[in-house]
């Protein structure tokens, strides 16, 4: 028996729902209505309104992968040393939460940051002063990374979990102190992890619709819910597929990215 | 002391990261019909969402959709993991890429380009053009999760089955299949989870007349969530919890016995 | 692992379980006259509640080449991490050169470590990973370039400064972490377990290596294994260890000839560890025999334990040995035969260049001076009894 007929199912199910409805996206994206190409759907985002929708996005999106690596890095070094026997634990705790409805967790932050709910009553208890978020930029990013949080730490964690404590043992006994040690030996090691969370968090942030519908108050518009709407609302799926082929290019940027890094990873390996 | 510095940062984080199921716990027990306002304590909620038929329904397509893909895109994957062993790097690499574009692609282009691909073969939307997205973007979760396993494996057990009069089959599933169960299991468990929890591809896959969970609460979010979404969502977190508390207690109870729920 | 590890394994669980933690005593090292450069006094550590060194003493001289010694779980590497500074010890003092080192950090002590698996930076290339303990200390391009052509030369890996460290064979790790170390010019070099991931020919390679290196640098050696050959090849001093206890510091041939206790005995070379009783001073009863021998001092009708390497039995015909015995095994080694005889209730080990077959009635027969004797290993508590006497 041919083992490597085993694969077909596996290639077969890729082309016809991976490869082929990507080409489809393409194609709606450089046609028009008759079927003619053009490039139009594409150039649109160079408008006002698409262009403020893709920058604000791309904004967000950054801010929010730069608080989520602020975040998870230190945590992730602190769980490596904690020597918790169970690696699977950490996973455990981190995927647990996606057992609630993510639709419904982030609807809770509503709860929480309304005008009078309930950091805002712990804050009023303290006589601090309330915080108005609710429905603005912050809301969207506070809710990318709550959303988001656990793709970044994982990544890290197994990375960071991986080094050979007697390579940071080696850095110290050649004369290198805690500080150098971090920046020459840990953080360098670490690159392939901080890719790929970067990665997890950049990109569902960058095209995400949901979080902005249910923390900005409708009234913030990112590149997602332009797409959306074109599809689910307007029915103009050229312009839709033209807007996410931008969104694509974006996508593959990162992917790329982390495909050279990833090499370099394997070949430093030890 | 910073010791302690790290305890608080760590237990600052669970707080953030279980902040909103604590609420979402609290006001299931709420007696009032807005989230605003507490309304004194209450279980009727717990009670009244299985008279509730678009619930139920709802929460019985999750469930099988969530099942039935994470199961086929289990058979997909391992029968596949089991293939690309013998494949030549570049087309092992080849193909792994391609499996990994729908957990690196962005969920709302993957949801459009199933959409687009129904729309032209003009296949009715409903109960299995959802089904076929989950399972494509489930399979990767599996690979992911089977191949290292299947990495570790030492080809010898294999063909020792083999040399011990055992058929290709046999020695499959009774040598090779009990070393990559754990990566097996845990894949499926992925994929059922990544299923439950999707929102993106289901909305853009589904039909006028059916509902998961997801699509339904995002319908309600602008008239109101009802509260026995709320009460359905905690039952199933809580049930989640004590399963995996059970599962990761037991091997631990036989290694210490003093040790007790 | 191969095949000789895996004995050794078999090997030293038997003997650590036949001398149980509480018949333990710490062997006392004699006091130098000479420059003391590690001092180690009253190290004891322990992790979660198990002792792992107890009320250690040990000095080190200048120059020397020293080898921790013993079984997994003796304490060895947690020694060589204390003067590393890895590991603060629970109480005790850690004295280089006359400072007391034990609270620095180890990268403010002036000696480096060669680790287990090499644990070379796998981002950096063979050049970087030799200069980075000299870039930390902020020395000039071309003294580093130099330092680097030294090292590389010293350990016979000239022009690798640019391959990758995964792109070396172990052995060619082995040396490169070498060479890392030595360029820093430690007054101490720590070693653990530096040529236990390498295969027997090369592990044996480089041995002659290290001692080539330590005689050229001219710097003092701390070195850890549990391999009791490669101790006997390299070592000035062997120190061996069991279950936190230094059982016997000396020179290789020290050790050998004259274990202090029976666990040194059988954890060096093959050995035949029979319960005796010293008949009076130069006369000892073996297995119902009296057999002469130079050792006194041990008191009249004191039971003991000897020590005799097969290497030491000598067979002769019945009526010329002391005790008489049949050949029950046999097994061709190369070098030599190795018998087991069965005489006087014991199954003796022999090794003999000529060849006795399976069923020869024969006599055994050991020189005075092939005779160690051995105190029979007291308790604490009986050692207390033995003093109301």
């Amino acid at each position: 028996m041919n083992k490597k007929l085993l694969a077909t199912p596996h290639i077969v199910w890729s082309v016809a729902f991976i490869l082929i409805p990507l080409g489809m996206v393409l194609y709606y994206g450089l046609t028009d209505r008759t079927g003619a190409f053009t490039m139009a759907h594409i150039i649109t985002i160079v408008t006002e309104e698409h262009a403020k929708a893709l920058l604000l996005s791309i904004e967000l999106s950054l801010i929010s992968t730069i608080i989520c690596f602020l975040l998870a890095y230190p945590l992730a070094m602190m769980l490596v040393n904690m020597n918790m026997s169970q690696h699977s634990f950490i996973v455990l705790i981190f995927i647990l939460p996606m057992w609630m409805n993510f639709l419904l967790r982030t609807l809770a932050w509503q709860t929480l940051l309304e005008k009078t709910g309930v950091i805002n009553s712990l804050l009023g208890f303290f006589h601090l002063p309330p915080l108005e978020i609710i429905n603005t930029p912050t809301a969207i990013v506070l809710g990318m990374v709550y959303n988001f949080l656990p793709f970044m730490v994982l990544p890290l964690y197994n990375t960071l979990a991986k080094i050979d404590k007697n390579i940071i043992n080696a850095a110290r006994d050649l004369g290198a102190g805690t500080v150098q040690t971090f920046f020459r030996i840990t953080l360098p090691l670490s690159i392939p992890g901080i890719i790929s969370g970067v990665t997890m968090v950049f990109i569902p942030a960058l095209t995400t619709f949901v979080i902005s519908n249910l923390l900005g108050g409708s009234k913030i518009l990112l590149i997602g819910n332009v797409i959306e709407q074109e599809f689910t609302q307007a029915g103009n799926w050229h312009l839709g597929s033209g807007l996410s082929i931008v969104l694509m290019i974006f996508i593959v940027i990162n992917i790329i990215a982390e495909a050279i890094f990833d090499k370099q990873g394997e070949e430093t390996a030890s | 002391m910073r010791d302690k510095l790290r305890k608080i940062y760590i237990a600052l984080i669970f707080l953030f990261l279980y902040a909103p199921i604590l609420t979402l716990i609290v006001l299931s027990f709420n007696a009032s019909k807005t989230r605003a306002k507490w309304g004194g304590f209450t279980i009727k909620w717990y009670l009244s969402m299985f008279q509730n038929r678009a619930i139920m329904q709802a929460l019985s397509n999750t469930l099988i959709i969530a099942f039935l893909s994470a199961f086929i895109a289990t058979v997909i994957g391992v029968i596949a993991c089991l293939s690309m062993q013998s494949m030549r790097r570049r087309g092992r690499a080849l193909l792994m890429g391609v499996t990994n574009i729908p957990m690196l692609n962005a969920d709302i282009v993957t949801g459009i380009s199933l959409m687009l691909l129904f729309i032209t073969l003009g296949v009715q939307f409903g109960f299995m053009t959802i089904l076929l997205s989950h399972i494509t973007f489930n399979i990767p979760y599996v690979i992911l999760s089977v191949m290292p396993r299947m990495r570790q494996l030492n080809p010898s057990t294999y063909e020792a089955a083999l040399d011990l009069g055992a058929s290709h089959v046999q020695a499959f599933f009774k040598v090779t299949f009990p070393d990559i169960l754990p990566g097996v299991l845990s894949g499926f468990l992925m994929a059922f989870t990544m299923s439950l929890d999707d929102f993106i591809i289901t909305h853009f896959t589904k039909g006028p007349g059916i509902d998961t969970l997801s699509t339904k609460i995002y319908t309600e979010v602008k008239k109101g969530i009802k509260p026995e979404m709320y009460s359905l969502s905690t039952l199933i977190f809580i049930t989640v919890l004590l399963l995996l508390f059970l599962v990761n207690r037991a091997p631990a109870g036989k290694k210490e016995k003093e040790v007790t729920l | 692992m191969g095949q000789q590890s895996a004995q050794f394994l078999i090997r030293s669980n038997i003997v650590r379980s036949r001398y149980p933690r509480a018949i333990l005593l710490q062997y006392t090292q004699e006091e130098s006259t000479v420059n003391k450069l590690i001092d180690l006094q009253n190290i004891t550590k322990s992790f979660d509640n198990i002792v792992i060194l107890d009320d250690m003493n040990l000095y080190i001289r200048e120059n020397e080449f020293l080898t921790l010694l013993g079984p997994s779980g003796c304490g060895k590497t947690t020694t060589l991490r204390i003067i590393g500074g890895f590991e603060t010890p629970d109480k005790g003092r850690v004295i280089f050169d006359g400072t007391d080192i034990t609270a620095t950090p180890p990268n403010k002590r002036q000696l480096n470590t060669v680790f287990q698996k090499y644990a070379l930076f796998p981002h950096m290339n063979i050049g970087e990973n030799i200069a980075f303990g000299l870039r930390i200390k902020k020395k000039s391009k071309s003294y580093i370039q130099d330092k680097i052509k030294y090292a590389l030369k010293l350990v016979n890996l000239e022009g690798y400064e640019t391959r990758m460290p995964d792109s070396l064979s172990g052995g060619q790790q082995q040396r490169i972490a070498i060479a890392r170390a030595i360029v820093n010019e430690p007054k101490v070099l720590l070693l653990d377990e530096p040529l236990g991931a390498l295969d027997l020919k090369l592990r044996q390679d480089m041995q002659y290596e290290l001692i080539r290196l330590k005689n050229e640098l001219g710097i003092t050696f701390i070195y850890v294994t549990h391999d009791q050959e490669e101790a006997l090849t390299m070592s000035d001093t062997i120190v061996v260890m069991n279950q936190g206890y230094i059982q016997q510091i000396g020179t290789p041939e020290k050790i050998y000839n004259e274990p202090e206790n029976a666990f040194v005995a059988d954890f060096i070379g093959d050995s035949n560890i029979i319960d005796a009783t010293m008949v009076r001073d130069e006369l000892v009863e073996i297995l119902g025999a009296r057999f002469a021998c130079v050792d006194s001092g041990f008191g009249e009708n004191r039971p003991v334990d000897v020590v005799i390497r097969p290497e030491d039995v000598e067979l002769v015909s019945p009526e010329k040995g002391i005790l008489q015995g049949v050949v029950s095994h046999i097994i061709f080694k190369g070098v030599h035969y190795e018998m087991e005889v069965m005489a006087g209730g014991f199954e003796w080990l022999v090794q003999s260049t000529k060849m006795f077959p399976v069923g020869t009635q024969i006599g055994i027969h050991v020189d005075p001076f092939n005779i160690q004797i051995m105190n029979k290993p007291v308790s604490e508590d009986e050692e207390a009894i033995g003093v109301n006497e």
